[in-house]
């Protein structure tokens, strides 16, 4: 009897086994490095982000097109005067991994703990002054002024439940000088479609899809999923080709060709989000890298064009990019700034018009000017900028003494507080997906405030601050955008920036996996299939 | 034999102490951490709070002190990308680099001393010819090359092998080995020949070095007169007597095998310590990189004076010039 129970049992577990492996739909993909930790607050980087969002799960969801999307958790909210942004009703019987309930105390908890020291997302809870439990499936967000994109940046601001943070002793950030891991940086416990399995750092993550994930109408077929980190751009290449991988991220420009090429994968290609720009110091009164002495040419904004009309930015996109990229005439994506980014244009390639400005500067022979580089942030970021130099040398005649190194050395010496640049390259995503930050950081004069904490130009412009100020508070948003406009009008006019393209994303996957491609470069897993 | 074993030691100290000294020199030229430790919309000021905590402000030679005294200790602290101790990353890398490392060794040696012995009894085949040919190959083509090609060659052309990583891997208590399953072999193949294929053209170029100066000695020619088979002569006799400084060549060689399996593992994604290492300079994570550089100059140090040790005792030379020199003195 017991026997036949056995051989009973045996059989059964054989047929499951069997039938969950002819189902089985494992993904297998890698990206160039991997999430530096799981701890969803302790590093404001895109790729850690977007993994950790198939993990855990922000208030607001974004869908493929970027746009909030309806399905997140809380139903609705609505305005309760002007400071608080409101009774945002979270949904019920959402449930983390571990099976513990999701409730208003960890909303509020989650504040906390980003406004922590050792949290890098600070920023999401920039203008909220508290985050009040109103019942269990409600809370208000008090902000310290009208917010108009309070919740623009909530996507990747994830909520974390208390009681396990908690009882790990992870309630606080990583602090990396304390000399002890936090259990969250190799744990996580969300409410999201996937649960971490298993977790070697930069070796391989292992997950599976959550059983009890609310959002039964969102369609996936993956049993599985294995991220494995691919460092070498060759290597990661042939493991695509050779069909060990089903998709992976990001490909090298020059072997886009090759995967197109091959029978059973191809490239998805599509502009992301992030502007890439050069920019000029016009604020010291001499250049720290230039052969002209007491004085700043880039000053004068006749120098600025000639620099701009000496780019020849469709040559950039098809040689140096293979077409991987959107020339740009604005400091922020067209996707992101709708209403009006048809309305600007870039200043014209012309080399003529190049020369007569430098002449009528005051430089007929050019001079001399030190360049800054990455050589390792941004797709093909070295060769935009030799291409640029020779484009400048051949147009204009000025010099330019470039140094590309790696981004570790590169951010040193162009980022505050050795601000050591005269001409250098930058890219920009923002953040929020809106303008202000553009505004706010890249282009408003610097101040200790940290208002254009990351504007390396010292570009300087009162008019256009004043306006920046009013785009922060504005809730209309028609007047808002035409505020934004002028703002943008402004500095264009000025010559502030010359902004480049917006640099392209390239996915590399076998034709039988059909999945989404976001443009700010965040892969959702839930949207693949395996066919 | 203690006095020599204490000089040596104070010696292994000194090294090392210069070895720290110079990777803490290298630090300050690969950049700033804390700009790879957080997102590019973290304030100035908080980013310089974050140098004030890490020490990165204080006097330099506070710095020193205080990198000197946690090396000595062996606490490397928290690796400032990954935010987990450093030792236990690298206890974690540490078999993955092992392994490869001495397959890669085991095959060099197993492969180029029968080519090596091969080319110098028969100086003229076309065999020979042959291996001369593709060992000048082996040392002139660099690795990352090597190991790009047969990834195109035999993952992307062929499947047989695949191009990157450690196949499945076996716990076996604080050991994570690939040696006990399929997958883990077939990863580990063309890894350990790119990182084996130099020492094997330098222990074959060695040997047959070796054999043709040994073949030539009298003690052969007595073998041979003596009527033995020429198996006996060419390995009993001959062969035995290459292969001191053969072993010792390939001991010292352990060494560089383990310190520049860098190139290969980054070329295979292999998840060792050089690999580590390699993402830990682009991002300038200082405690990662100051306990590999540590420990990959302890190897050296340990090696050598066990070589030292070795020769001392298999050497009666030295005993003998050791003690005439105390008689002396």
């Amino acid at each position: 009897m017991r026997k036949t129970m056995m051989v009973l049992g045996m059989a059964a577990a054989v047929a499951v086994s069997s039938a969950s492996v002819a189902e089985a739909k494992t993904f297998r993909w890698a990206f160039q490095g991997d999430a530096q930790s799981l701890d969803p607050h302790s590093l404001n980087e895109t790729f850690t982000l977007g993994l950790l969002g198939n993990v855990y799960e922000g208030l607001v969801r974004r869908g493929p097109d970027l746009q909030t999307s309806s399905r997140h958790w809380p139903r609705s909210w609505e305005s309760r005067g002007p400071e608080i942004a409101g009774g945002f009703h979270l949904r019920k019987g959402v449930k983390y991994h571990n099976g513990n309930a999701f409730t208003a105390d960890d909303v509020v908890f989650t504040y906390e703990r980003t406004i922590a020291e050792g949290s890098d997302v600070k920023t999401r809870m920039a203008t909220v002054a508290t985050v009040n439990k109103v019942d269990d499936h409600t809370v208000d967000f008090v902000t310290t002024a009208p917010n108009p994109i309070l919740t623009s940046e909530w996507a990747t601001w994830y909520i974390m439940d208390k009681e396990w943070s908690e009882a790990n002793g992870s309630a606080r950030p990583t602090d990396v000088t304390a000399g002890k891991e936090n259990h969250a940086t190799r744990n996580a416990n969300g409410t999201g479609p996937f649960i971490v399995v298993s977790r070697e750092t930069d070796v391989k993550t292992v997950m599976k899809p959550n059983p009890m994930w609310w959002d039964k109408d969102v369609k996936h077929n993956l049993t599985e999923v294995i991220l494995t980190p691919i460092g070498s751009d060759a290597t990661r290449v042939a493991a695509l080709l050779s069909g060990e991988i089903d998709m992976m991220y990001p490909v090298p420009v020059q072997d886009m060709k090759r995967i197109n090429d091959n029978a059973d994968t191809s490239v998805m290609a599509g502009p992301e989000l992030r502007t890439i720009f050069l920019g000029m110091d016009q604020s010291r009164d001499e250049l720290l890298h230039s052969s002209v002495k007491g004085k700043n040419p880039f000053k004068d904004i006749r120098v600025r064009e000639a620099f701009y009309r000496a780019i020849n930015i469709d040559a950039i996109k098809s040689k140096v990019m293979r077409n991987l990229a959107d020339p740009s005439a604005l400091m922020i994506s067209p996707k992101l700034f709708a209403s009006h980014a048809a309305k600007f244009k870039r200043v014209e390639y012309d080399v003529k018009k190049s020369k007569e400005l430098l002449a009528a500067a005051g430089y007929p022979d050019g001079f001399e000017v030190g360049m800054d580089c990455p050589n390792n942030r941004y797709v093909n970021d070295e060769k935009i900028c030799q291409a640029a130099v020779a484009m400048l040398a051949q147009a204009s005649a000025i010099k330019v003494n470039l140094l590309a190194q790696p981004k570790a050395l590169y951010f040193k010496k162009v980022l505050r507080p050795s601000w050591d640049t005269s001409f250098y390259l930058l890219g920009w995503t923002p953040g929020s997906f809106d303008s202000w930050n553009v505004m706010y950081n890249i282009i408003g004069s610097p101040k200790d405030s940290g208002r254009g904490k990351f504007n390396l130009t010292g570009y300087a412009n009162p008019k256009f601050d004043a306006l920046t100020d009013k785009v922060l508070s504005e809730t209309d948003a028609v007047k808002r955008d035409e505020m934004i406009r002028q703002a943008y009008r402004m500095s264009v006019d000025d010559i502030a920036y010359i902004p480049l393209h917006q640099q392209g994303l390239a996915w590399g996957k076998k034709k039988s996996i059909s999945l989404k491609q976001r443009a700010d470069n965040q892969f959702m897993l839930y949207h693949v299939t395996v066919n | 034999m203690l006095a020599f074993i204490v000089r040596r030691l104070i010696q292994s100290v000194v090294v090392m102490f210069f070895v720290a000294m110079l990777a803490f020199a290298m630090f300050r030229f690969v950049g700033d951490p804390v700009h790879q430790m957080v997102g590019i919309e973290t304030s100035l000021e908080e980013r310089e709070a974050l140098r004030v905590k890490l020490g990165l402000r204080d006097p330099i030679y506070v710095q020193f002190a205080r990198f000197v005294g946690n090396a000595a200790t062996g606490e490397f602290g928290i690796s400032y990308q990954h935010q987990r101790l450093v030792s236990d990353m690298i206890r974690e890398r540490m078999p993955a680099t092992l392994e490869l490392s001495i397959i890669s060794a085991l095959f060099s040696l197993f492969v180029g001393v029968p080519m090596g012995v091969y080319t110098g009894l028969h100086r003229h085949g076309w065999l020979s010819k042959v291996f001369m040919t593709a060992s000048l190959i082996g040392i002139s083509l660099p690795t990352f090359l090597i190991g790009i090609l047969l990834i195109f060659v035999f993952a992307v052309l062929l499947g047989w092998l695949p191009s990157f990583g450690r196949g499945e891997v076996v716990e076996l208590g604080f050991w994570r080995t690939g040696l006990l399953t399929v997958s883990g072999l077939k990863a580990l193949i063309m890894p350990a020949f790119t990182l084996g294929l130099f020492q094997l053209t330098l222990i074959m170029r060695l040997v047959r070095a070796e054999m043709l100066e040994v073949l030539r000695t009298d003690y052969i020619k007595f073998a041979r007169a003596r009527g033995l088979t020429n198996r006996a002569v060419n390995f009993g006799h001959a062969l035995k007597n290459t292969l001191v400084p053969v072993i010792t060549i390939t001991g010292l060689q352990l060494g560089s095998i383990i310190a520049f399996a860098i190139i290969t593992e980054t070329v295979f994604q292999w998840p060792g310590m050089g690999l580590m290492f390699l993402q830990a300079i682009q991002n300038v994570d200082i405690p990662i990189m100051a306990a590999y550089l540590i420990m990959i100059a302890f190897f050296f140090v340990a090696i050598n004076l066990i070589v030292d040790m070795l020769y001392y005792v298999v050497d009666p030379r030295l005993r003998v010039d050791v003690a005439k020199a105390h008689g002396h003195g």
